[in-house]
């Protein structure tokens, strides 16, 4: 086992190349953009940065603290919808329709397939009639948002369904004498957690990232609003990207990490 | 033991009847009739696909039979779901609770009976002393051995102090060693316990080894029901028969109370009629005989050690492969020319023709 490993695994030189390569395609973009927030029309220093978290320069900023809310209050509904509704209905196909799997999957997968575009031309009639059902607000994005994160939330929640063996834990709970809100909140969510975290926190950075959709549904979100500032204060958009794109990388550490504590090997 | 796991001396009667269960169009369960006495430790044996494991879900309450009707203690418990049917149930995987130390794992059955905490980790601790797990309380799932996990499993079965005891092959996923050392225990606090208990096994000595009764199944019905002696001395049926213990089935003539074999005459178990039958014969029915006495000549195809004794495989003169039984000190090798004669015991003999 150990010999085969050895063989097909890179070797340290050539994860080196690729680690550095990877970081350089990431880094560059980063970088030039940091370095571009410090010009100072003289030189380099924070001045931009301290102009952007000034309180006198609110107005001009508004728009951004608009979208950034709007887009947190979405990232909670649409996760909220991922564990709602998604999650559960996983768990009930893979306990009781094994045979609609694939036909589930394939239809999880679909969006990732569709241009947001595409996607659009579809729902702007569907929200002509939510805009007059439940309002205009930006957290109806949600529905939408929730169709475009599916890909994503299921293939990390399959890939901790896969990991245990969910009919017998089931059985053996329901054995034992648990209801069926007993068997999924105390053994399968424990079970599933990381999972459901992964899931959690990719649908949130999804949310934080999308633009097409908002922008065409005429929605304020933290990526359409970064466009006005950016006509406005081109140094503002830049520091606001580069903190979004910080905070979405923050995630995918805590999604890394996640996936790396499984259970109960980290405790004695 | 403590009071805390002293089940009701009685047992349950549990009644199996006239079950129908099938998937899609394949009928699995072809009305099975099971009537166990409370207290008694019954074993459903059978090949792969047999519907004893579907059996034993429909017990559960894991499975709803299309027809017929679960009894408990005489009660009608049919339409009662699985976690209220007060069952304990040990599974052929491994199906510890992850995410929970083993004290946690065997205490839940508790706390989903609202016993309060302190009170059901107490009980849950002398469940583990029952199986011999009581240092391992704190572990996970991940840091027991196969056996040791199925013992737990156990422990949290039987300490809610279920009616039934269900255990579907428990032990097929266990080492050789474990699997025998394991089920011996299950049988010893089954009787400590008194509790009734079904197995499902598809291993005919561990069903032999540790129940009262042993149902033989084939194709969703119940071939043969009795103690395992019965089963080994009176097979009903051919398959109880194959099944159970080995048998060579061989060829031979029927005459009164008596069948011709291999030019031997040997006494048959039950009467029937005089023709072409096919006889079952058990490896210590055969005897290895010197060469000027009678029986047929024979060629050794296999031979193994078995401790205190061989099972040799031979190929008779007509063709016919049959099991011989004999001392270990008896040496044999694959080729040896030697000569078998059939013990004077009664055998189960069935018309040719009906034999598939």
């Amino acid at each position: 086992m150990a010999v085969v490993s050895a063989s097909i695994a890179p070797s340290r030189a050539t994860r080196a190349v690729i680690g550095v390569t990877v970081g350089l395609v990431f880094a560059v973009p980063m970088v030039s953009t940091f370095l571009y927030t410090l010009r100072d029309g003289t030189g380099y220093s924070l001045v931009n940065w301290a102009r952007v978290f000034d309180p006198a320069n609110s107005r001009v900023l508004a728009p951004i603290w608009t979208g950034l809310t709007n887009s947190l209050v979405l990232a909670v509904v649409t996760v909220g919808l991922v564990l709602v509704l998604l999650a559960p209905t996983m768990i009930l196909v893979n306990l009781r329709f094994p045979g609609l799997r694939r036909l589930f999957e394939f239809l999880v997968l679909l969006p990732i397939s569709i241009p947001a575009i595409v996607l659009v031309v579809g729902l702007a009639p569907i929200y002509l009639v939510i805009g007059r059902s439940v309002g205009t607000g930006a957290w109806t994005l949600a529905f939408a948002y929730g169709i475009t994160v599916l890909p994503f939330a299921f293939r990390s929640i399959q890939a901790s369904i896969d990991a245990i063996d969910l009919l017998t834990l089931t059985e053996a709970a329901r054995s034992l004498g648990a209801s069926w809100p007993s068997v999924i909140g105390l053994v399968l969510v424990p079970n599933l957690r990381t999972g459901l975290l992964a899931a959690s926190l990719i649908s949130t950075a999804v949310v934080l990232g999308e633009f097409t959709i908002a922008s065409l549904l005429n929605r304020a979100v933290l990526q359409t609003s970064l466009l006005v500032v950016s006509k406005i204060d081109t140094y503002a958009s830049a520091i606001f990207t580069l903190l979004s794109l910080a905070f979405a990388f923050g995630l995918l550490i805590v999604i890394g990490r996640a996936g790396r504590f499984n259970t109960g090997t980290d405790r004695p | 033991m403590t009071a805390a796991l002293d089940l009701q001396p009685e047992g349950t009667r549990v009644e199996l009847r006239t079950i129908r269960k099938s998937f899609g169009e394949h009928v699995v369960l072809h009305g099975l009739d099971l009537d166990i006495a409370p207290g008694e430790f019954v074993s459903l044996l059978g090949p792969s696909g047999c519907g004893k494991t579907t059996a034993l879900r429909v017990l559960a309450g894991l499975e709803t039979a299309d027809s017929g009707a679960v009894l408990f203690g005489g009660r009608d418990v049919s339409a009662v779901p699985v976690n209220h049917r007060d069952i304990g149930m040990v599974f052929q995987s491994y199906s510890l609770f992850p995410h929970l130390r083993v004290l946690d794992n065997v205490a839940f059955g508790l706390r989903r009976r609202k016993v309060a905490g302190g009170l059901a980790k107490q009980r849950a601790g002398v469940a583990l002393d029952l199986v011999g797990l009581a240092d391992f309380a704190d572990r996970f799932p991940h840091q027991l051995s196969g056996g040791q996990q199925q013992r737990v499993a156990l422990a949290r079965a039987l300490v809610t102090e279920p009616r039934v005891l269900l255990l579907d092959e428990p032990l097929s996923a266990l080492d050789a060693k474990v699997r025998v050392s394991l089920r011996d225990e299950i049988r010893q606090i089954q009787l400590r316990l008194g509790i009734t208990t079904v197995f499902v096994t598809h291993d005919q000595e561990e069903a032999l080894a540790v129940s009262d009764r042993v149902a033989v199944m084939g194709a969703g019905q119940i071939e043969q029901i009795g103690t395992p002696e019965d089963l080994y001395l009176r097979p009903a049926t051919a398959l109880v028969a194959e099944f159970v213990g080995l048998s060579s089935r061989v060829a031979g003539v029927a005459i009164g109370a008596k069948a011709i074999v291999f030019g031997q005459e040997v006494p048959l178990r039950e009467p029937i009629a005089d023709g072409p039958v096919e006889v079952y014969l058990r490896p210590e029915n055969l005897l290895l005989v010197g060469p000027n006495e009678p029986g047929v000549d024979a060629v050794v195809a296999e031979s193994s050690f078995l401790g205190s004794f061989r099972r040799t495989l031979v190929r008779t003169a007509d063709d016919t492969l049959v099991r011989v039984q004999h001392p270990a000190t008896d040496t044999v090798s694959v080729g040896d020319r030697l000569r078998v004669s059939l013990a004077k015991v009664p055998v189960l003999a069935r018309p040719a023709q009906l034999v598939p």
